[in-house]
């Protein structure tokens, strides 16, 4: 991957998403400049992967758009990837071939470079069947990232991993990202993983962007005080309806916290 | 390993029962206990066999139901490709054609008969026609439920790469529907060989379902259960091979189960 690569220029301009009558996202306004690395973070179903889903392409908005370097988009944009929470590796291809999936001109040098980025060169020949979950999501961001690309969104990538593969996917992804400066939009319900990875956590509540917080710590970052601050911070901020709800009796409502 | 473990063993152990019968049906009727007429001693089948063997009849019909039975598979074969793909993946031709092609398919086998002949003649092609029909259905319906029912996660995988068109199609949908064409394919063939019985019961002047019904009209029960043997034979030889190409078409699935990896 060349050093040169530069991110996108996000702009969500005053979008809306609506399935029927149910308005999942509203007047959502947001600027990722180029290899910024966000994080949306929220309660299940506050809207935030389908905002992942308007800005890949996968869905069409109901009002507003997705500009990406200045450009409206109508369907996925050539130069953006994801990275799915389920890997999403094809059963009838290699591992290698998985990965070549992702590469713009079929070049296999460049599939196996991609693959030796994520310390799997040495399972290039097997299928995805027989790895593990942690490696099955490396040969993904292996296929993601062998496209060059300029805007990487990762919908809930580690969500299904379990806490020390997490980590060491999470430095991977750090350390990816600092090399190749694509802009990441990170969706995750894990609030200590968006202070770790991102350089400005959003909160989306009931469709809207209710809290933008910059994440000033320097990287690679330590769990320090400061750390702790800000994850208290975004913590306590999604925490506030909840304690004005609860006395009013709505917690049989609220059972299915899970931040 | 353990020995039950073994290939040999399980196939051994497929052979018992048929073997068990074989024996108790020699058996019964050597000692008189079932009628001879109704049902001839193995020795006498045997014999049945070796004679219509060196008069070359049986070679004769065994031929042509071979070929009816290839034939109709490969005319059913292509025209389910043909529907099934352009059904599953435009809704466009879906809607168009499906609903009528589900209305035929529950004419039973043996209706069409009637018509063919007046249509195609006695001749070959009314029964190739036939067997084809056989063919087509579990084909068309297995590949159009395959390509429908494809992982839409997988598809966004392609999309989100920059597949479209025939690459989307030939990287993403192909592979994903192959197992539920090759399930189709082995229905498909199984239904062949239901619709040659057919096609040759209701006329024809060779082939194993002739020789069935002339030794029913002859009253000779061997060579009713010669054919029926041959039948069974074939019928499960040619699935074989159909299971043998469909490990081939799906050889990830196949190295996936027996652990082997792929050659670089």
């Amino acid at each position: 991957m060349e050093q040169t690569t530069l991110g996108s220029h996000l702009q969500i301009k005053k979008t809306a998403k609506r399935y029927g009558d149910k308005q999942v996202l509203q007047e959502v306004e947001l600027e990722g400049k180029p290899g910024e690395f966000i994080a949306i973070v929220g309660r299940s179903g506050c809207g935030k992967s389908t905002l992942l889903r308007l800005v890949a392409g996968l869905e069409k908005a109901s009002e507003g758009g997705i500009h990406i370097d200045g450009e409206e988009i109508r369907f996925i944009h050539p130069d953006t990837r994801v990275l799915f929470q389920d890997a999403r590796l094809l059963p009838w291809k290699s591992v290698l071939e998985n990965v070549r999936v992702g590469v713009k001109d079929g070049d296999i040098r460049k599939a196996e470079k991609a693959l030796e980025q994520v310390g799997l060169s040495s399972r290039a020949s097997e299928w995805p069947g027989v790895l593990s979950g942690g490696q099955r999501q490396r040969v993904a961001l292996a296929r993601a990232l062998a496209g060059n690309p300029k805007l990487l969104l990762l919908d809930e990538p580690l969500g299904a991993l379990d806490a020390l593969t997490r980590i060491e996917m999470q430095q991977l992804i750090e350390q990816l990202w600092t090399e190749q400066r694509f802009t990441a939009l990170l969706v995750t319900h894990d609030v200590a993983e968006a202070v770790q990875l991102a350089d400005r956590v959003i909160l989306i509540e009931q469709g809207k962007i209710a809290f933008d917080v910059k994440i000033t710590l320097s990287r690679p970052r330590e769990h320090n005080s400061d750390f702790a601050y800000f994850e208290k911070l975004i913590l306590d901020r999604i925490l506030i309806k909840e304690k004005a709800k609860s006395p009013s009796g709505n917690i049989g409502k609220n059972d299915n916290y899970t931040i | 390993m353990k020995f039950t473990d073994s290939r040999i063993f399980q196939i051994a152990l497929g052979f018992l029962v048929p073997i068990l019968l074989l024996g108790a049906w020699q058996y019964a009727s050597v000692t008189g206990y079932a009628a001879p007429n109704l049902l001839p001693p193995l020795t006498r089948i045997y014999g049945t066999f070796t004679d219509l063997l060196a008069s070359g009849e049986l070679g004769e019909h065994l031929w042509i139901t071979l070929y009816r039975v290839f034939a109709g598979f490969v005319a059913g074969l292509a025209v389910a490709l043909v529907l099934g793909i352009l059904n599953g993946y435009f809704r466009f031709f879906r809607y168009l054609l499906d609903p009528m092609l589900q209305a035929l398919r529950n004419i039973p086998s043996m209706a069409w008969v009637p018509l063919f002949i007046l249509w195609l003649g006695i001749y070959e092609t009314s029964k190739i026609t036939l067997i084809a029909i056989g063919v087509f259905f579990p084909v068309y319906l297995n590949l159009l439920t395959g390509i429908i029912s494809v992982d839409r996660k997988l598809i966004e995988v392609g999309w989100v790469h920059g597949y479209r068109g025939f690459r989307l199609i030939w990287h993403f949908f192909l592979p994903a529907t192959l197992p539920s064409l090759v399930g189709g394919m082995r229905s498909g063939l199984s239904m062949g060989w239901m619709f040659v019985v057919a096609a040759e019961i209701m006329g024809a002047s060779k082939g194993l379902g002739f020789l069935m019904t002339d030794g029913q009209t002859t009253g000779r029960p061997a060579i009713i259960m010669t054919s029926l043997i041959l039948f069974a034979i074939f019928g499960k030889l040619t699935d074989m091979v159909m299971v043998w190409l469909g490990s081939k078409l799906l050889y990830w699935q196949t190295d996936l189960v027996t652990g082997k990896q792929q050659s670089a």
